[in-house]
């Protein structure tokens, strides 16, 4: 569990990674949440019954031929560990919950951090759920370099932090 | 200082006020306590330290640390983080001269210890009886804190006997949980609180709350705590005293006093003690500067008060509170230089720990605090990494620059009142400190007497409704309210509450209640 030492997964401790073939079908939740935590939203919140878990205490599975992308799992997420991933037409789109001011705007540029807060390089907002109509987790859907869904784990907005 | 806008939280402020400190005037809101408005117009020394006079500050906000006492409109030793303003309000720092900022006896600091080091009372001018006597009467002419009040009480006190079913003490997740299924059930309950307003610490965590749907996963701490609160409201049967501050529990008769003025002495037929925690400190030089604050009190003035702490912290402990507050600090605009962490590894869950580090805050696992650096206020923190055997390595100390430590190393159960009623106690480090025995449904070893959230062990929230409601429900059952259907939901939450501590952060916490376990502790015996 180096990860606990770290803070941030390595490449061979992330999930099992859906399909090029299904990632360009429609998007898909992947959980980044490995610890075993006592925590169930998302299953709960999951219509189409595409989350395992065994118990209230075992890590999230999504099974990605039943995920529909709907996104209600990744709202209510109270460890913001759940991201949509979707290839289209040659971009790579990654929806993140976002919960600082200034809220992100539709067509901005933005800054892209992997899971160490390191700069990987720049992207653009492409939606918007607005904050308040999820109780103040918005969320941004972010279009990237197709290559970088997998790293890119957060944003930052051009001109603000150092 | 004061934060205009938050992407979680709306602070309402009320209308403007003036409170005088040490003579000067300082802007400040009705609905701020004087500690935050004390804080917010940049003052840092609110006392100074009984012996060497060093200067003290903020530190819990929560009135359990006393680093805030002070004189206000004449009466001495209040804690200031308890006290809301009113306009015209006097307050003065106390036991320094002129003033606790530019203590002059701060000099004792830096010369009484190398000429009257602790224990030379016993040793030193002993001899004639005549200085002796001098210096015994020079000593105690420093002690004390505080002046005398001049002014002879005018208000009107007045006193109340209350009958009951159910006096629940705390108004936090765990009492307001225990009212409300007491309540449900049927039973007519006085529920108290030491705050203008109910919620308990729910009202700074602006987090989303794990555990499972049915507890309200996925929901903020404040949105809980508002549910809760309207829940309440609701309830005909439940008699809310706000400010009240309960001082004894005798024979099943509780003692309290009601905004100060009014003495209540409740009759109830069982009593739900939830009186939470208080955060604990650590060892290390200088951890009295004033900018070395509990991780809670920085939550409370941040997230309740909408007060920034300073513009970078250093975090020391990575459990959950501290991941959740490095992560609500940015939220308010302000930088966290690191987090430092003595295990080898991340204590609080790693979801937490993820979306702090994605944003670029280190984690320094296997290091700790050495010493925080400045004269009157936190400058910069020195860290260092620790061995296998937790001793500092020479040679890996790190300047680290902030204006504020935030220390969340952990909790301690407010444990006082179950000691006064008579509890069987045991200090159990699993729990956090000393908690009593009790059976499955939270009664003691006093009949009648129950305990529910941190006060039985330091835990999730969420855990703590669920003792509540157990102890709530089990409470009301016992006084003959709520039939089979009270028992159903009573044996549900236990089952729901057994499989939340499943998991191996749940580990710790069952470990320790099988050492307090009536159940377990007499299995044993026989």
């Amino acid at each position: 569990m180096s990860y606990l030492v770290r803070g941030y997964l390595e490449e061979d401790e992330l999930p099992p990674k859906p399909s090029k073939e299904r990632l360009e079908k429609r998007a898909v939740a992947y959980i980044e949440c490995p610890q075993e935590i006592p925590c169930s939203p998302c299953i709960e919140s999951c219509d189409y019954g595409a989350i395992k878990m065994e118990n209230i205490n075992a890590p999230p599975e999504v099974d990605y031929e039943k995920c529909n992308g709907c996104m209600k799992c990744i709202r209510i997420c109270p460890g913001l560990a759940i991201f949509m991933l979707r290839l289209k037409n040659g971009k790579g789109y990654v929806t993140l919950a976002y919960e600082f001011l200034p809220w992100p705007k539709k067509g901005q540029e933005v800054i892209l951090l992997n899971r160490k807060g390191e700069e990987v390089g720049k992207g653009k907002v492409t939606w918007v759920l607005p904050p308040e109509k999820n109780d103040k987790t918005s969320l941004v859907r972010v279009e990237m370099d197709p290559d970088l869904i997998f790293d890119v784990r957060a944003i930052r907005i051009v001109g603000k932090g150092e | 200082m004061r934060l205009e806008e938050h992407p979680i939280v709306e602070f309402k402020r009320g209308k403007e006020v003036t409170i005088y400190f040490n003579g000067k005037p300082v802007k400040a809101y009705e609905g701020e306590t004087v500690a935050s408005a004390l804080y917010a117009a940049g003052i840092r020394t609110f006392s100074r330290s009984f012996r060497f006079h060093r200067p003290r500050g903020f530190f819990c906000a929560i009135g359990k640390c006393s680093s805030c006492l002070m004189e206000v409109d004449g009466i001495p030793n209040i804690r200031v983080c308890k006290v809301y303003v009113r306009d015209g309000m006097q307050v003065k720092t106390q036991n320094s001269f002129p003033n606790a900022d530019g203590d002059l006896l701060g000099v004792l600091d830096s010369i009484i210890d190398r000429f009257y080091p602790h224990g030379s009372h016993y040793k030193k001018f002993n001899r004639p009886r005549i200085l002796r006597e001098f210096v015994t009467k020079q000593v105690r002419g420093f002690a004390g804190t505080g002046s005398p009040p001049k002014k002879v009480f005018e208000g009107n006190a007045s006193y109340e006997e209350i009958v009951t079913d159910l006096a629940v003490i705390g108004g936090g997740p765990a009492g307001m949980s225990a009212a409300i299924f007491a309540a449900r059930a049927g039973a007519k309950v006085v529920l108290m609180d030491e705050n203008p307003f109910l919620g308990g610490q729910l009202v700074k965590q602006t987090h989303r709350f794990f555990g499972s749907g049915r507890h309200r996963a996925g929901t903020r701490g404040i949105r809980i705590a508002q549910i809760l609160a309207d829940e309440i409201k609701e309830l005909k049967n439940v008699d809310v005293r706000y400010e009240t501050k309960v001082f004894g529990i005798y024979d099943g008769v509780v003692g309290a006093v009601e905004k100060d003025k009014k003495l209540l002495k409740i009759i109830p037929k069982k009593i739900v003690v939830a009186t939470g925690a208080y955060e604990r400190t650590l060892i290390f030089e200088n951890n009295d500067l004033p900018g070395v604050y509990g991780a809670g009190g920085v939550q409370t003035l941040m997230n309740v008060f909408g007060i920034k702490p300073g513009n970078v912290g250093l975090i020391v402990g990575s459990g959950n509170v501290g991941l959740i507050l490095t992560y609500q600090l940015m939220q308010a605009g302000v930088k966290v230089a690191a987090i430092v962490e003595a295990m080898p590894r991340i204590g609080g869950y790693f979801v937490h720990a993820a979306k702090v580090r994605r944003l670029g805050v280190p984690i320094y696992t296997s290091y700790t605090i050495q010493r925080a650096i400045g004269k009157k206020k936190v400058e910069a923190a020195e860290i260092v990494k620790l061995d296998e055997k937790w001793s500092p390595v020479k040679g890996t100390e790190k300047r680290i620059d902030c204006d504020f430590i935030c220390i969340a190393i952990g909790l301690s159960p407010t444990h006082e009142l179950l000691y006064q009623a008579g509890c069987e106690m045991r200090f159990i480090p699993e729990l956090g400190g000393l908690v009593p025995l009790r059976n499955k449904y939270g009664e003691t070893t006093v009949e009648g007497v129950y305990v529910a959230g941190d006060v039985a062990g330091i835990e999730e929230a969420t855990a703590a409704m669920m003792e509540g409601r157990i102890a709530g429900i089990d409470a009301a059952i016992k006084i003959g309210y709520g039939g089979d259907e009270a028992i159903k939901v009573r044996e549900e939450v236990v089952r729901d509450l057994k499989e939340f501590r499943e998991g191996p952060f749940g580990a710790r916490i069952v470990a320790g209640l099988k050492k307090v376990s009536i159940e377990e502790l007499q299995e044993a015996e026989a």
